[in-house]
């Protein structure tokens, strides 16, 4: 049967079919929808985990038990599991092991674009890179034998548009893989320097072996057009390729890129007039065919960065520029990204933009977006969890100026805070810091799509489990000065920052306001967010003056009408937060009836 | 011949389901077929784009750059934004329905005009209200397949048996709406 399947929906399926028994991801674009998509296999045990270490760390040890397992995250995840990944490279698995990283070339929805094929390298493990659905799930199946014939993880490369495109799939039937039974093999699998050196030569003896399956694998081939000039592609640029360039040219696709195939290369690269190698990101390919004497034209042709679609090849290969019409400055306004309507981060930023000796140390999730109008509250944003960390050291840096006034503000959202937050307000409690750190609970993971976390009483399975406790954490942790507040109360946000601003030690406020695009809710949730989302604002327009007070809210259901003067709320988008409400000097902001 | 179809709007109009059932029906004529998407911020009010590809083998699910055989705007200003798309000999159909963005909202910008008059100089286009007929209809969400209707109409695709995969795609309340909202876009294209 054919279907068709985005990259990350291939992927699960591969996973089903390759009778992988357990899987573990912490959200991230692009590769979010593919735990999502392998939850509905109910042969598969899957689950979020807090942050990408425990992820692949889970699945290590669903490895070890001997089954067939999965992690999956975005390019920058990789970074936060590569300690565990570098040793479970030295002890090799018993059950496969695959590790599918997405990359982003062009930054979609990404703050770098670091190559990870770089890390298969680095770490010494097998590499595939797919370039469209069917070969996601066919080449997850291979990944996994690959993995336990040659007792190596493997990184599955994908990138955004292997991800997010659809195309095409001839499905298959799930294999039946029992679990390995288990054996005590600490030779193989404790780290320590000992057996560490051992394992040193097992995992060169295993690239060795490598180095000649990845000679004769199907996976990398010749494409003989008998023509004089050759490309060498993976992924998705091969696809973009044979759009822009046809058969014009002879190619080679490697789809098992590490170790990459020497002999392949250096046999079809003889006599070429011209060899160029089409990639995204680094010059990883071209690097390794210039160790061998190749000549190719790579990076010093082609963009450094972003994607290498087929018009950027045409551009650069056949010195074509497609003709466009121009897109009219004047006919367009942008549509940045906003809070939405009833959104629990507004009210909060709202009241923090005013503070104008506020140092803001951010970090990702929705509330990155408070970097723009009208809240203009971000000094910096590095990686996740490092607001409350970095805060912390700008902190102790202004506070060698005895007349200091800059008092840091750390925010983070509930997932950042069970990702790798926690650890960071400990370093502060720890180290005597003294920074105001806001823990923005809308409890869920926001900005990549209302994942649940530890904090939502959900698993990925849709049970109700425990509920962290926020609060009680923080407290644990030894934070004194902990507030719990209604984002949406003005009022109280205001009289919280005054409070914590007046302080001269850490202090730790939680916003307890649901998102609201948040679906599942459990009883005693209902209990404490009343009537949450189900009212309406409106505008009294024989009060309104048209003063625009309440547009400083930056919310979207707010319409200003040039001609009247005057506001109106949309009634379909609004969810009665109230925020506006309160900020309208003349009482003409009301719940609606 | 592979041709390209792009679908422009705002978050929340429904322009992937509509090249879902597109995607669909062309599978199910024979072609190969690609698609692809970004998936931004789009439930933040941002502006999105799906692209379907079809043909009898099909590389890049990407659109080019002036490779557009269609482009199909759910929502006014967004014809302009993706203007660059368009082939010089394609075709645009764009819903004249606005939706504001937060600089238009909050009146600091005013929401551009001459848009159609812009377009309509340079490439083939068809401009109607179709979130208004979506609304005469009982639904303002069929503003999507009244706009695939005529699509469907413009690429000659009318020989695919779209009435059966949208009965296939959607909630069964909801099928005779949305099969009146396709025909009534079959109608609304004047090539
Ligand atoms: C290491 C890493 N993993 C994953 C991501 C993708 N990501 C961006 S924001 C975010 C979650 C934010 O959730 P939360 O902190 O609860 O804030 P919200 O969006 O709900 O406001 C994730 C998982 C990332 N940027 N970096």
């Amino acid at each position: 049967m054919k279907k068709v399947m985005t990259g990350n929906e291939a992927i699960a399926r591969g996973a089903y079919e390759a009778g992988v028994k357990f899987a573990s991801a912490y959200p991230g674009t692009p590769s979010t929808e593919i735990l999502e998509n392998i939850a509905n296999y109910k042969e598969i045990m899957s689950e979020w985990a807090p942050n990408e270490k425990v992820a692949i760390e889970a699945v290590i040890g669903a490895s070890i038990a001997g089954a067939r397992s999965l992690a999956s995250m975005k390019h920058v995840g990789v970074n936060v599991a590569a300690d565990p990944l570098f040793t479970f490279a030295y002890t090799g698995v018993t059950g496969g092991m695959v590790l599918i990283t997405a990359d982003e070339p062009g930054m979609h929805s990404s703050q770098n674009e670091q190559d990870n094929r770089n890390y298969a390298k680095f770490a010494r493990i097998a590499l595939m890179e797919p370039a469209n659905s069917q070969e996601a799930k066919d080449m997850l199946v291979e990944a996994f034998d690959i993995s336990e014939k040659y007792d190596t993880p493997v990184l599955f490369r994908i990138t955004t548009r292997v991800s997010h495109s659809k195309s095409l799939v001839e499905l298959g039937e799930r294999i039946n893989k029992e679990v390995i039974p288990y054996e005590k093999k600490f030779n193989k699998y404790v780290a320590i320097p000992a057996i560490g050196r051992q394992l040193r030569h097992t995992v060169e003896d295993r690239m060795n072996k490598l180095a000649e399956f990845t000679e004769q694998t199907k996976l990398n081939y010749f494409v003989d057009n008998k023509k004089k000039d050759l490309v060498i592609a993976s992924g998705m640029s091969y696809e973009f390729a044979w759009e822009a360039l046809g058969d014009s040219v002879d190619y080679i696709k490697l789809g098992f890129t590490n170790p990459l195939p020497k002999n392949l290369l250096a046999k079809h690269a003889e006599g070429r007039e011209r060899i160029y190698v089409i990639e995204e990101n680094d010059p990883y390919i071209e690097d390794f065919c210039k160790t061998l004497g190749i000549k190719v034209f790579g990076k010093d042709l082609f963009p450094y960065t972003g994607e290498m679609t087929p018009d950027v090849i045409k551009k650069y290969v056949l010195s074509t520029n497609m003709e466009s019409f121009e897109v009219e400055a004047d006919k367009v306004v942008n549509r940045p990204p906003t809070f939405c309507s009833g959104c629990p981060h507004r009210g909060f930023f709202y009241q923090l933009g005013r503070r104008k000796n506020a140092v803001v140390s951010g970090d990702i999730g929705c509330y990155s977006l408070a970097v723009g109008e009208p809240y203009n509250s971000m000094d910096w944003l590095i990686c996740m969890g490092a607001s409350l960390s970095s805060g912390h050291g700008a902190q102790k840096i202004f506070d060698l100026d005895q007349d200091n006034k800059k008092r840091v503000v750390s925010i983070l959202g509930d997932s950042t805070f069970f990702h790798t937050g926690i650890n960071s307000l400990i370093n502060t409690v720890y180290n005597k810091g003294n920074t105001i750190n806001v823990i923005l609970d809308n409890r869920i993971t926001g900005m990549t799509g209302q994942q649940d976390n530890p904090g939502s009483g959900y698993n990925l399975n849709g049970e109700v489990t425990e509920v962290m406790d926020i609060k009680k954490i923080v407290e644990a942790i030894g934070v004194k000065h902990v507030r719990k507040i209604n984002p949406n109360n003005l009022e109280e946000v205001k009289e919280t920052l005054d409070w914590a601003f007046g302080l001269d030690e850490v202090s730790v406020i939680i916003t307890d306001w649901p998102c609201v695009l948040k679906k599942k809710y459990m009883d005693k949730d209902l209990e404490s967010y009343e009537n949450v989302f189900r009212t309406k604002n409106m505008v009294l327009q024989d009060k309104c003056v048209g003063c625009k007070a309440c547009l400083r809210t930056g919310c979207p259901s707010l319409v200003f009408n040039k001609d009247l003067k005057k506001v109106s709320i949309d009634s379909a988008s609004c969810v009665g937060c109230d925020v506006c409400l309160q900020v309208c000097p003349f009482d003409a902001i009301v719940k609606e009836a | 011949m592979t041709k390209s179809i792009k679908l422009v709007g705002v978050g929340g109009q429904g322009t992937i389901l509509a090249a879902k059932v597109l995607c669909q029906g062309l599978i199910e004529a024979g072609y190969d077929v690609k698609m692809s998407e970004i998936h931004g911020m789009s439930q933040r009010g941002g502006s999105v784009s799906s692209e379907v590809r079809y043909g009898k083998k099909v590389y890049s699910p990407v659109i080019e750059k002036g490779n557009a055989d269609i482009l199909v705007a759910f929502e006014l200003m967004e014809a302009a934004r993706y203007m660059d798309y368009i082939k010089p000999e394609g075709v645009v159909i764009i819903n004249n329905h606005k939706i504001n963005s937060m600089v238009t909202l909050n009146g600091k910008v005013p929401y551009p005009t001459g848009i159609y008059e812009s377009i309509s100089e340079k490439v083939k286009t068809t401009m109607f209200n179709a979130s208004e007929l979506a609304v005469e209809l009982g639904n303002p969400k069929v503003a999507n397949i009244i706009l695939l209707g005529s699509l469907v109409k413009a690429m000659e695709l009318t020989d695919i048996d779209f009435e059966k995969i949208i009965r296939e795609s959607v909630k069964e309340k909801f099928v005779d709406i949305n099969v009146k909202a396709f025909k009534l876009g079959l109608n609304q294209y004047q090539g």
